[in-house]
């Protein structure tokens, strides 16, 4: 559990992070999410004491992380961030390596865990463990940059904008990979991020952040069905509010029995593809498939009524 | 390149001719010395002079990287950098004094040797290290800094781990540059007695004996053109290393 307790940080007399207080549960991904300058980096930053607070502090697992040295502090919390950050100078395998490195592990300790990463990421520890940081895609560098972030499986890892330089393609892909490894790893994550689509998609949790105030603090559903400020139902965007809940819910919470024409959706799809494909299709329903095997139907009024619940 | 893989050979093989073997030359510069006067210098072994005009090149820069790179990195450093400003013009100073102004000062307090002639390459070999030094450890790649922090890195090991190797090219670029410079410079250190190859062009200066000039001016350049080739050479192949 990390507990973020009161903290401030004050450059000239201005608040650039002002008394945020909050709690993130083990095993999940908080998503702090704001647009520049409203304070959410640094916020991050204060964790691994990248910054130090100007004042609060911040206890991982009910230890205050004042209380250690902070390059010590720093090799317990993995750190991700924009444009990957991976040392030219060394082979992949060194990158992903450097912290277990800095930590004195044995050397066939940290290449058999060098191996386990690139395997977690798609990536073939062979083809790929000796190559160096310009002989790899934009992807590749940013999973490398991830993978070093993971390697000692720290208490908590820290990652800012890690997929900004990310083209949309791979950067949803990108996404995909993080929610599989972080369900599989069961880590703590904390990401920043400017886009609420990203905060939605990934978060359990998200944190909004406006001119150095948390301004709320919830689950997805909540921060689009009930922002608690305009600045919030502006971040998350009247229009596409709907559609955003829908993307929330699965088919498996409104699908019914019955029979229905046309191709199936899979039982892990959104209320938001079962719209999308009544209306591209000119259906009232769509069949819900399990394996295969159709279970079900979702229909077009079941979905109207699923959102006007308002989560 | 491929003119190099013809001419670097053969530049080598000239270098070594006219320094392990002198009298071939003989009837090349033979029009060019004075008449029934000696055409090839004997005064003393071409060899032990060019060993220890490099040597002495050697020693200055070693001494000047030294002292730059140790300068360069505690002024980039936040607790330095007020003193960048100062340790530039200190630099600057030591680029503008001719070589020959400090042999003239040196002389009263070192004597006559190599000594001042040491001080004379040392201070002018600075300035180009310390400039690129300052230039490669202020223009790190930013994410790659913020990383080296953010994984843990002390600043110790952010310095020799990170940030000394990723500079380490465009320091090269610099003691390359010092390097020429003291390699024709020490020439000069024979008119206060130090044992280089420019005791070789002051004696046919002194005589009027054009082919001793152009003897010792031929195995000076020579030397430097392939020391020169060699650390490009070096540097591109550490910049390929760090992924430049």
């Amino acid at each position: 559990m990390i507990e973020i307790d009161r903290i401030t940080k004050t450059y000239d007399g201005v608040h650039a992070v002002d008394s945020v207080t909050m709690t993130v549960e083990t095993g999940t991904i908080t998503i702090i999410v704001g647009t520049s300058g409203s304070g959410k980096t640094t916020l991050l930053r204060m964790i691994n004491r990248l910054e130090e607070p100007s004042s609060g502090e911040v206890r991982i697992n009910g230890e205050s992380t004042l209380a250690t040295k902070p390059h010590l502090l720093r090799r317990r919390i993995g750190y991700a961030i924009q444009g990957h950050g991976l040392f030219p100078h060394h082979s992949v395998a060194r990158n992903i390596g450097a912290v277990p490195e800095l930590l004195n592990w044995p050397k066939d300790k940290i290449s058999a865990r060098v191996d386990e990463l690139l395997t977690l990421f798609s990536m073939d520890p062979v083809a790929f463990r000796d190559r160096y940081p310009a002989e790899l895609s934009g992807g590749q560098q940013q999973r490398v940059g991830v993978a070093r972030a993971l390697a000692s499986r720290p208490d908590l890892l820290l990652m800012d904008e890690p997929f900004g330089a990310l083209d949309p393609i791979i950067r949803s892909r990108a996404q995909d990979d993080l929610r599989r490894i972080q369900q599989r790893l069961g880590s703590t994550i904390m990401l920043v991020t400017h886009d609420m689509d990203e905060a939605i998609r990934l978060g359990d949790r998200v944190a909004v952040m406006d001119g150095g105030k948390l301004v709320q603090y919830a689950t997805p559903a909540e921060i689009i069905s009930q922002p608690a400020t305009g600045f919030v139902a502006d971040m998350v965007g009247d229009v596409e509010r709907p559609l955003r809940l829908l993307s929330l819910i699965p088919v498996s919470e409104v699908v019914e029995d019955g029979a229905a024409e046309g191709g199936a959706l899979p039982a892990g799809a959104s209320l938001r593809d079962a719209l999308a494909a009544c209306l591209w299709t000119g259906r009232t329903a769509v069949p819900v498939a399990h394996d295969d095997a159709v279970v079900g139907r979702v229909t077009l009024d079941a979905i109207r009524a699923r959102a006007e619940l308002h989560a | 390149m491929k003119i190099g893989i013809v001419l670097r050979p053969a530049l080598i093989v000239l270098l070594l001719a006219l320094v392990l073997r002198p009298a071939w030359f003989a009837p090349v510069f033979a029009p060019l010395a004075p008449a029934n006067g000696p055409v090839i210098y004997e005064r003393a072994s071409l060899l032990s002079l060019s060993l220890s005009h490099l040597g002495l090149v050697a020693a200055a820069t070693a001494a000047a990287t030294l002292v730059a790179v140790t300068l360069a990195i505690l002024v980039t450093r936040p607790s330095g950098a007020a003193f960048r400003p100062l340790s530039r013009t200190i630099a600057n100073m030591g680029q503008t004094f001719p070589p020959v102004a400090v042999l003239a000062l040196a002389v009263p307090v070192l004597g006559f040797g190599s000594g001042p002639t040491l001080v004379a390459l040392f201070l002018y070999g600075l300035l180009p290290i310390f400039e690129n030094a300052i230039t490669a450890l202020s223009t790190l790649p930013p994410a790659t800094m913020e990383a080296a922090r953010g994984i843990g890195l002390n600043r110790w090991q952010k310095l020799m781990r990170v940030e000394l190797p990723l500079a380490l090219p465009v320091i090269l670029t610099g003691i390359r540059l010092s390097v020429v410079i003291a390699l024709g410079t020490a020439t000069i250190g024979s008119t206060v007695a130090a044992r280089t190859l420019g005791e070789v062009i002051i004696a046919g200066l002194l005589t009027n004996n054009t082919a001793y000039v152009l003897q010792g001016g031929l195995i000076v350049g020579l030397f430097a053109v392939l020391i020169y080739d060699a650390l490009v050479q070096l540097e591109a192949h550490l910049a390929r290393r760090v992924g430049g």
